[in-house]
């Protein structure tokens, strides 16, 4: 049976039809062309497919795309405004935040929910929020700092 | 992975979700548990009923007695309330020991206690808490003293098509005097072993003590010969050493690839004792 959904994605609303038991990410993905949203585990472990759901960071592998109708939807597409990085698109740009690049969308979109409710994060702080994102080349050492770059930014420009 | 198909139907009241009940219908949560299992093809549903969306069953209200924490609140809701955080620290502190942030922004206490992962931290906190769990179904409405909730492996008291409403957590001495001590398997960060203990304290001298123990055996339980043992005493470590010998009395301990029995008993007993040297 196939359902209508209605899901604002990045400030785009989208009409669609899916199936009970398709996954957000397949939605993101398939439906809409947003890439840039990747499933690493597909088992709800690496937080490569954190996107936001009504401004809170979830797993969308572990998400049916039923579930986003009537919602608003945050992808790492959505994060830069008129062409200009976010901060933290920025942060892990000038601290070498990434190698290969396939966790960094869900680093930033788990890191942009972190700083929203935590401006100025400790180091531990953010390693905790970054429990469930898995970097397989990092270390993490870098992507501490890429938030770190980014939580000074934030700051400065509403201070 | 991709489940096998189901219908899928979505609730914007607790009565409009019972009406839609069926006996091949499930309800469907923050997700957390069925989604992952429905993937895996471990389980199979014929429909789901989606409950995420009904607004009255997320809050967490404090009352004069006690404080009501809907079925449907979020880990991470729980995690970051202030009246829970002094009406029962031990909440806040497990809240936040549950998998990870975005585990958190999905996942629901009503949903984990209807699952019952021996490995699951709610049942322990609720049971050293003395919770009462607020059911209803087609017919009305009844409350569980959460000593009788938890009956086995994955099994508790709702019958099927029953929802979980609210948890009320009591406003007690010892619920304002509790800890959560947690070891974690690695990958997961469920429990291999989760101790929550809860003591009303006369000066240095336990009046009234609550411990609830997740991980050990195949349901959370009262070590109720230790609780017992430790009244009237003060929690120094000779007496807490004393006590803790009868912690895996009567129940059947789990062992796994993770920790084997012997290894998790040793661990339920060093993250007791941790958790009582905690209690003021
Ligand atoms: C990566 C990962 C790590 C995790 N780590 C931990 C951890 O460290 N500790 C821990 O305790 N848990 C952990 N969990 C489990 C998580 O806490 C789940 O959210 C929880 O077990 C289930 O809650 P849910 O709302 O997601 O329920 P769902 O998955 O939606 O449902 C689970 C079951 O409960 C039923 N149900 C749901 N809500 C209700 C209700 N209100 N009334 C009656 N029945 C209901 C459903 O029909 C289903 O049978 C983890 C999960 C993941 C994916
Ligand atoms: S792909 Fe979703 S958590 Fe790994
Ligand atoms: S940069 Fe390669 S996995 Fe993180």
């Amino acid at each position: 049976m196939k359902n209508k959904i209605s899901v604002n994605v990045n400030g785009k609303q989208y009409e669609g039809e899916v199936e009970g038991r398709e996954l957000l990410v397949n939605f993101l993905r398939e439906h809409l062309s947003l890439t840039g949203t990747h499933i690493g585990c597909d088992t709800s472990s690496c937080g490569a497919c954190t996107i936001h759901l009504n401004g809170h960071a979830v797993k969308s592998c572990t998400v049916l795309a039923v579930q986003a109708d009537g919602a608003e939807v945050t992808t790492v597409e959505g994060l830069a405004t008129n062409g200009e990085l976010h901060p933290i698109q920025e942060g892990f740009k000038e601290e070498h935040g990434l190698q290969c690049g396939f966790c960094t969308p869900g680093m930033m979109m788990t890191a942009v929910d972190l700083l929203k409710s935590n401006a100025n994060p400790t180091e531990h702080e953010i390693r905790d929020a970054l429990e469930g994102n898995f970097c397989r080349c990092t270390g993490y050492h870098n992507i501490v700092k890429s938030i770190q770059y980014a939580a000074k930014k934030m700051n400065g420009a509403t201070a | 992975m991709i489940p096998i198909s189901f219908n899928y139907k979505k609730a914007s009241s607790v009565d409009e979700a019972l009406s839609l009940m069926t006996d091949d219908a499930k309800i469907l949560g923050g997700g957390h548990s069925l989604i992952p299992a429905l993937k895996l093809r471990l389980n199979s549903v014929d429909t789901l009923i989606d409950i995420s969306k009904i607004e009255n069953i997320k809050g967490i209200n404090d009352n004069a007695q006690s404080v009501t924490v809907g079925g449907g609140a979020t880990h991470a809701s729980i995690a970051s309330n202030s009246a829970l955080a002094k009406a029962a620290p031990m909440m806040a502190e497990a809240a936040h020991t549950i998998g990870d942030r975005q585990v958190r922004n999905m996942g629901t206490i009503g949903g984990s206690i209807a699952h019952a992962d021996p490995a699951a931290d709610w049942p322990a906190v609720l049971l050293a808490s003395d919770a009462n769990v607020v059911i209803k179904n087609k017919t009305g409405q009844r409350e569980v003293d959460i000593d009788q909730f938890f009956t086995g492996f994955y099994e508790t008291a709702l019958a099927d098509g029953e929802i979980i409403t609210a948890i009320r957590i009591p406003k007690t001495a010892y619920n304002a005097n509790s800890v959560y001590e947690k070891f974690k398997q690695p990958a997961s960060r469920f429990a291999i072993v989760g101790i929550a203990a809860a003591a009303e304290m006369d000066g240095n001298v336990v009046k009234a003590l609550r411990i609830g123990v997740t991980g050990l055996a195949e349901v959370a339980f009262r070590p109720m010969e230790v609780e017992k043992e430790l009244i009237g005493k003060e929690l120094t470590e000779a007496n807490i050493d004393a006590a803790l010998g009868t912690i895996a009395n009567g129940v059947s301990v789990m062992g796994d690839h993770y920790a084997s029995e012997k290894y998790r008993t040793h661990l339920a007993k060093v993250y007791t004792k941790r958790a009582l040297l905690r209690l003021k």
